[in-house]
């Protein structure tokens, strides 16, 4: 951040650029990303998926940017017009407001909040007015059908997620995500899954129910991205596309940049909150802004190619299983937690 | 406290069954691929495939067989008897040929890949090959033209049919002349003497060889 700051005396310009830096990241990684999970699929079905264009299809992402640039923007007629338009906009806003405050290594994070993982809980659900939006605008059934399941499972799953990321919170002692990471530097097993900087036999007591906490935040982060076997929002089979049925071109392109970023950004929440961030897992080896955005990027990377791993593996759950995971097994399994947590904190 | 227990028993297994199922996934992702790329690639097809017709014509000897055995009609042959004294060549297989084919078209839209038309072919002039890939944007392209005389052959070889027929009819003309002649002298030798003589040998005798049997009695 230092040198930028240097190099850069205007205030506004240096602000522009501070607000632009994620962006620089996020497409690039929506390319790869396309790329990564089609092959991933593909192989897990014994196919090959894209071969054609480039070497092993390398250049097929941007064969499909091209596609959805030079598409007709339809707008249906019966739509409302300016929130139809607004939607997809304000779907990637609540992501890459989200951005904002993400620690992508030691010397950038958009903004080092305070209140750093409250502000990202509470941005990330803008996503649901976007999207709820955009089922209403379509004036479909299948739209509409879609954004109400979609806010209804991204409602209940925010409660296991949010009680999850509190007991990180009540470990941690902090809400600032990149403070959050410094006291992870030191190596692995200060990771908070292994229990992060406290006594030892804290460590041990605490290590089962991080791990519960985590796998709680896993499943209800890919809820909240709307992605198999959660995907019953756009459940092909049953809702055309869910509440993106109606558009196409460019809008749908924001849809889908979206849902990466957001699989990005839980991804990388996920990394902050229980496996160090920015932080090298050899302490000081291969520590420094540089080495800590490889971190950062490399370690979400694999929890993003888990979620692939998963999506391609499991089936679409129901509406009502949906529910029950939700609200009978996971919040009551994280509630636990959380108290037990604390007592262990308190004793 | 059966209902507490399935519960847990519930979340063990489902857990357990996502791990299966990843472990399941996880194997197939470093497992062969089956795709085979098409275009680049091809599968070698079984021995005895049937795909498109192929017509070798130099062989063919106008006989219809083919287009007789064939279920859709798809096989239009046009033929005219060649004079006998037309050299048209040999088959492969030795036989002469004594039929013009002036046209051999094979509508493979139609061509339902039976086969059929294959095993009636005396001089085996027909065959299916491996061959699949002759799609066509126009459908009359689809027709395939196997026959190779051109136009101007066939308006000769026509000229020559009709030359051989004139021929023809004016020896037919000239023999039926002499059956006539004859068989009025073989009546009157009847009338002569009675004896059962069998007329056939004495009306058949001057005839041509090639001359129909028939033609006395019309002449008359």
């Amino acid at each position: 951040m230092e040198f930028i700051t240097s190099a850069l005396e205007n205030q506004i310009l240096l602000t522009v650029l501070n607000a632009a830096l994620p962006l620089l990241f996020i497409l690039p990684y929506a390319l790869v990303t396309i790329y990564i999970e089609m092959k991933m699929a593909a192989h897990m079905q014994n196919r090959l998926a894209y071969m054609q264009t480039g070497y092993h299809g390398t250049l097929q992402p941007f064969a499909d940017i091209v596609k959805l640039l030079q598409k007709e923007d339809i707008i249906p007629t019966a739509a409302d017009k300016f929130l139809f338009i607004l939607a997809p906009y304000l779907v990637f806003v609540g992501t890459y407001a989200s951005f904002a405050v993400l620690p992508f290594s030691s010397a950038y994070a958009g903004s080092e909040l305070d209140l750093g993982i409250f502000y990202l809980v509470a941005a990330s659900s803008l996503v649901v007015v976007g999207i709820l939006m955009a089922g209403w605008a379509s004036n479909n059934k299948w739209s509409l059908f879609g954004a109400l399941r979609s806010a209804a499972q991204i409602v209940s799953y925010e409660i296991p997620a949010a009680l999850a990321i509190l007991g990180v919170v009540m470990i941690a002692g902090t809400m600032n995500l990149q403070t959050l990471t410094s006291l992870q530097s030191g190596g692995i097993h200060e990771w908070i899954i292994f229990g992060g900087t406290l006594p030892l036999g804290h460590k041990l007591a605490l290590i089962p129910f991080i791990v519960v906490l985590f796998v709680i935040y896993l499943i209800s982060s890919m809820a909240e991205v709307n992605r198999t076997p959660f995907d019953i929002p756009e459940a092909e089979s049953e809702l055309v596309q869910g509440y993106n049925t109606e558009y196409s071109g460019m809008k749908f392109a924001i849809f889908y940049l979206a849902e990466y970023a957001n699989l990005f950004l839980v991804s990388a929440v996920a990394v902050v909150l229980f496996f160090g961030g920015w932080a090298s897992p050899f302490g000081e080896l291969m520590s420094g802004p540089l080495w800590g955005t490889f971190w950062f990027v490399t370690k979400g990377m694999l929890f993003v190619c888990l979620n692939i791993w998963l999506r391609w593996t499991l089936p679409r759950m129901r509406v009502d299983q949906l529910m029950y995971v939700s609200w009978k097994v996971m919040t009551p399994f994280a509630l636990l937690c959380v108290i037990v947590i604390g007592f262990i904190l308190v004793l | 406290m059966t209902a507490f227990t399935n519960y847990f028993s519930d979340v063990y297994r489902t857990f357990r069954s996502v791990a299966i199922g990843m472990s399941v996934t996880m194997r197939q992702m470093f497992a062969p691929v089956v795709t085979l790329q098409y275009p680049n690639v091809k599968k070698a097809m079984p021995e005895r495939v049937r795909n498109r017709l192929y017509m070798n014509f130099d062989d063919c000897i106008g006989c219809e067989l083919c287009a007789k055995a064939c279920p859709v009609d798809c096989i239009d042959i046009e033929v005219m008897k060649a004079p006998p004294t037309e050299n048209l060549g040999e088959t492969s297989t030795g036989q002469k040929k004594r039929i013009y084919v002036t046209k051999f078209d094979i509508d493979i839209a139609k061509c339902c890949y039976c086969g059929l038309c294959v095993y009636p072919c005396p001089t085996e002039c027909l065959k299916m090959t491996d061959v699949y890939e002759f799609s066509e944007f126009d459908r009359n392209n689809l027709i395939y033209n196997f026959g190779t005389m051109t136009p101007m052959e066939i308006e000769v070889a026509k000229g020559k049919v009709k030359q051989n027929e004139e021929e023809q009819a004016a020896k037919k003309a000239v023999a039926a002349a002499q059956a006539a002649a004859a068989k009025a002298t073989a009546a009157a030798q009847a009338a002569a003497t009675p004896a059962p003589v069998p007329p056939s040998p004495a009306v058949l005798a001057p005839q041509p060889p090639d001359k129909d049997a028939q033609t006395p009695p019309k002449a008359e």
